[in-house]
């Protein structure tokens, strides 16, 4: 239900800009007009959205420790999962962004029920979560970096170098490129993992299934134009560089789905700020994994840290306690004559 | 303490697929033994005087009713604390923001894993907050509404969290799978400051909060009966070792503070653990003393509130102040070395007094550089570093009867990692010790399911439940090894793993790490060993 | 406004926007894009199929024709107005296409795209790539 209301919402978009820059022939708006707005909100959303946290303290430091911490000098320190340094918990946060640690963790419950034997509990390892993250993400970045050829003049050296080793398979003319399939088939198995484990579909939302119909309409409108309608690369890099360099112009005959696609992208691009999706700024921020397990070592100051909250008082106990404390022998600061 | 089914009964009513019903739709089940007793309407009351702005409403109620009688503008407190602590905690704010329900924390939790509830899945429990964030807080939410997981708070939701924010014990591990790292135990904090804002809590943790700040310890031990049970383990210590051991209290002009949680000196089996610390400080001389007002080393404001927890915590530097110790040194305990490592210096390091210096093992002169801004060392780091130096004359077949495990506390493993230590001194001790699986120790350790104020009897079935996963690991290296004893360095693991090994993997016996470095080691002048400190016979002493 | 960690935070967003503004430096100044222009032959009006057909579908007709002539054998290609060509990019293409600079590179180095024709077959005038 969830899914399918955000397949239709997905499909709206498209059927949007079929017939926006299709039959009615609004080029210039699709073209330039909803792509640059929806730029223009992606970046101010996303800086908002990290300074809305950068506003928030830190008042503790909490990492979450995942190995053994700096001890006696002969004790092993897991430096990448315990750091208690600066560099080494820059180590932690590059293997976190980069290769995805944690989801690299993780295990699958399961339960067997034995007749008459004792039942287990067993932990088996469980990476295609992290295999499916790791192929979307990539083929993702790969994609997008790929792009950059439609937006300078000339070409730099390393993107056509990406744009040759990303179609270095050879097949169909024009090549298929591998980030294509990572992209389209990690968000596809994504998606079937949403749908089809219990779990996953359970506690999924639209929040979930419409960015990833999204991403895959982006996607797949972008693989329809380069290997289905072969539109003509040459206009299209005319509009793209007008974008870039304000020189509006649209040269005609280019395929619908290319405003199709832009429309989608400006769609996710917009969304982006104001969704899960800022997991890719947030992960920079989470405090259980950016900073140093260090502070029986140094001194971290809580902002908000009120001094008035002092603890109940030695010499509130002992006067409440006083009479038992001598009797029990027990050392004091005031004998009952002292007190009186 | 309702009777609970048997563990094969009670694995079998586990079903991991979830229900048709969405989350949001499912009725709260609040009969007996699914929540634990609320607070006292005097415990309430004394808190309310003593740190006030932090508890309310005392009254006489019971989760069962219908009326929770919370007061008239409850829902504005609760979405004002709310906002407040979205602006105070940069965590609370980010882990309501990026959680993409991957799913990977689903099945981490023990409380999941022992009861198929999908909101003990961790993503559901921080769902329960969420909900209420995107309903209250965003434009999205207020427009869609249920379809992206939004809904207003009502008194079924604060119902809700009630039930499950008291059925998580703050042990983080979901946050360990987590990809950005959200921790479900700083949801439930705030979710429990939130809670104790209108008055709903629970009795054991406030009594224990109340005890804490008033006689030092959890129990309400007072000073003389404090010093009554230290007596009284002297003498057992004597009747064991030949020896009669010293234990200062509240004496001035000692090195060091020692302070272990109030467990370890009331309670089976944590005294035993007791005795081995009090030996150890007779083997080597040690120079300290301990102290009744500052007589509690776990922290209950850790699940209780931020500032109840700097309140309880202060006490330490107040005591090494005015006792002029130079450093302090912590028993074994879990939730105490989440504060102290975490939490401690943050909060009350200007109250240290200028005579506390970076701490130095007066025995072996190792510098605990790791330790120079709070001043505290953590006893198995203190032994292990004697025990290193060859500094203590250990008799391991004292313990020859023993096949041992060794259970990671939550917080000393996921809050501070505290792992080779413990178990550096464990082999030194014992012969026989076996692991238990590689996904169920270190830090991925299974919690005890009664941490964080959750280790009462009225709740145990749930407690049951959530042990499954350290139950069923200790059994399987029961089954395999023969382990018959589980050591441990936390004074609640102490409490609740023992009811969790008898009906788990019954048969194994739960101690403390010093209760077996107590029995292995050599004390100068002692008399023949004969039995342990539990008063067994030791191995090769059995009567005929 | 006070921000908590605010150095590293907004060093992190200027790499943000410079990331993402990048392109608009990297073109600053520049005229206005427009399509590069080929040198077309002076003799001959036609080319073996239209001239937008052409633009768009080249690499999939060349792709055809070496599967046809080196694969199959096959050494005429009839094309949609029913006019005979040989299958030959030597002898057909090259004939009024025989510099590769001036047609060939013109849009695939503005779009970044290298075919691999140039694996098995001789350079034309025009020299390498570039």
């Amino acid at each position: 239900m969830k899914a399918i209301f955000s397949l239709l919402m997905v499909l709206a978009l498209v059927v949007i800009a079929t017939v926006g820059a299709g039959a009615a022939q609004m080029h210039t708006i699709f073209a330039y007009c909803i792509p640059r707005t929806a730029f223009i909100i992606f970046m101010v959303g996303f800086v908002c959205k990290i300074i809305s946290w950068a506003k928030r303290p830190v008042p503790f430091r909490i990492p979450t420790t995942g190995g053994q911490q700096q001890s006696l000098p002969w004790i092993k320190q897991n430096k990448w999962d315990n750091p208690s340094t600066g560099p080494q918990t820059f180590i932690r946060m590059a293997l976190e962004v980069l290769t995805f640690r944690s989801l690299f963790r993780n295990t699958k419950t399961v339960m067997r029920h034995d007749d008459g034997q004792n039942p287990v509990v067993g932990y088996v390892s469980a990476k295609w979560l992290w295999l499916f993250a790791i192929m979307f993400h990539y083929g993702f970045l790969t994609v997008v970096v790929r792009h950059m050829r439609l937006f300078l003049q000339p070409v730099p050296a390393p993107i056509e170098f990406l744009d040759w080793a990303d179609g270095i398979l050879q097949i169909l003319a024009p090549t298929i490129y591998i980030s294509d399939m990572l992209l389209i088939g990690g968000a596809t198995l994504l998606l079937l993992r949403r749908l089809c484990a219990p779990k996953i579909r359970y506690i999924s939302l639209v929040n979930d299934y419409f960015p990833l119909f999204l991403i895959l309409g982006v996607a797949c409108s972008g693989a329809y134009m380069r290997y289905v309608a072969k539109v003509d690369i040459m206009g299209i890099k005319e509009v793209v560089m007008g974008l870039i360099t304000l020189h509006y112009a649209v040269p005609a005959g280019i395929d619908t789905s290319f405003y199709v696609h832009v429309f989608l992208v400006s769609c996710l691009l917009v969304y982006i700020p104001f969704s899960k999706l800022m997991h890719m700024g947030g992960v920079f921020l989470s405090p259980t994994r950016n900073m140093p397990n260090d502070t029986r070592i140094n001194h971290y100051v809580n902002p908000w840290n009120n001094p008035a909250i002092k603890p109940h008082s030695y010499a509130a106990y002992e006067d409440e306690f006083r009479e038992h404390m001598l009797e029990a022998g027990l050392p004091l600061e005031k004998t009952p004559e002292q007190k009186a | 303490m309702a009777k609970i089914m048997k563990p094969d009964e009670l694995i079998k009513s586990i079903n991991y697929t979830p229900p048709a019903e969405n989350w949001l739709d499912l009725p709260n089940d609040l009969s007996p033994g699914r929540w634990a007793y609320p607070a006292k309407k005097n415990k309430v009351e004394y808190l309310m005087n003593e740190l006030p702005g932090i508890f309310a409403n005392p009254r006489d109620w019971s989760p069962g009713d219908v009326d929770w009688k919370l007061p008239s503008d409850w829902k504005e407190i609760v979405v004002n604390g709310f906002r407040e602590r979205l602006d105070k905690y940069r965590s609370l704010k980010v882990f309501m923001d990026v959680c993409v329900r991957c799913g990977a924390c689903a099945d981490k939790c023990h409380f999941f894993i022992g009861s198929g509830d999908p909101r003990n899945m961790p993503v559901l429990r921080a769902e329960l907050m969420r909900s209420v964030y995107r309903g209250e807080f965003t434009l999205a939410g207020k427009i869609l509404g249920k379809l992206t997981g939004a809904r207003v708070l009502e008194e079924d939701v604060l119902k809700e969290w009630f039930l499950y924010f008291y059925q998580c014990t703050e042990c983080r591990r979901c946050s360990l799978f987590c990809p950005y790292g959200i921790d479900t135990a700083e949801v439930t904090m705030m979710a429990r400051e939130l809670l104790h804002l209108v008055g709903v809590n629970i009795n054991w943790i406030l009594e224990p909060v109340s005890n804490c700040t008033r006689t030092g310890n959890h129990l309400g031990i007072q000073p003389h009966a404090f010093k009554d049970i230290v007596d009284f383990m002297l003498d057992d210590i004597e009747t064991v070792t030949g020896k009669r051991v010293k234990c200062p209290l509240n004496e001035k002009g000692h090195e060091i503070l020692f302070i272990t949680p109030s467990g370890d000196v009331f309670a089976d089996p944590g005294i035993y653990t007791f005795m081995g610390y009090l030996i150890l400080f007779d083997a080597i001389g040690l120079d300290f003393t301990m102290s009744t007002y500052a007589s509690e080393g776990g922290n209950f404001g850790l699940f209780t509130n931020a500032d109840v927890m700097k309140a309880l915590n202060g006490k330490m530097y107040a005591e090494a102040n005015r006792l002029g110790c130079k450093w302090i040194l912590g028993g074994e305990c879990g939730h105490m070395w989440r504060v102290v490592n975490q939490y401690m210096d943050t909060m009350n390091g200007d109250l240290q007094g200028p005579q506390m210096k970076t701490p130095v093992s007066p025995i072996t002169g190792t510098v605990f550089d790791n330790a120079k801004a709070t001043k505290m060392v953590h006893i198995a780091e203190f032994t292990a570093d004697l025990i290193k130096h060859g500094k203590l004359k250990l008799d391991k077949s004292r313990n020859a009867d023993i096949n041992a495990t060794f259970h990671d506390s939550c917080n000393p493993a996921r809050a501070m990692g505290l792992l080779d230590e413990p178990r550096y001194v464990l082999k030194n001790v014992v012969d026989n010790f076996h692991e238990m699986p590689d996904n169920t120790i270190r830090e991925q350790t299974f919690c005890c399911a009664g941490g964080s104020g959750l280790n009462t009897d009225e709740i145990m079935e749930i407690r049951m439940r959530g042990g499954l996963p350290r139950g069923n690991a200790l059994r399987y290296v029961q089954q395999k090894y023969g382990v018959n004893t589980m050591a441990c360095v936390c004074a609640i693991d102490r409490a609740t793993l023992v009811p969790l090994a008898d009906y788990w993997a019954p048969g194994v016996k739960i101690t403390g790490l010093h209760e077996l470095v107590g029995n292995a080691l050599i004390l100068d002048g002692e008399g023949e060993r004969t039995m342990n400190l539990r008063q067994e016979p030791l191995p090769g002493m059995e009567e005929e | 406004m006070k921000l908590y960690n605010g150095g590293k935070i907004i060093t992190g967003l200027v790499i943000f926007l410079c990331v993402f503004l990048a392109p608009f430096a990297y073109n600053a100044g520049k005229a206005a894009y427009s399509q590069p222009k080929v040198q077309l032959p002076k003799d001959e009006k036609e080319c073996i199929e239209s001239k937008e057909y052409m633009r768009t579908n080249h690499m999939k007709l060349l792709n055809q024709w070496r599967d046809w002539a080196l694969r199959d054998g096959k050494r005429v290609y009839v094309n949609s107005k029913g006019k005979s060509f040989e299958i030959s990019l030597q002898n057909t293409c090259m004939k009024c296409h025989p510099n590769k600079a001036e047609f060939c590179d013109k849009c695939h180095n503005d779009a970044a795209v290298s075919p691999y024709c140039w694996d098995c077959h001789y350079q034309p005038d025009g020299g390498l790539k570039k």
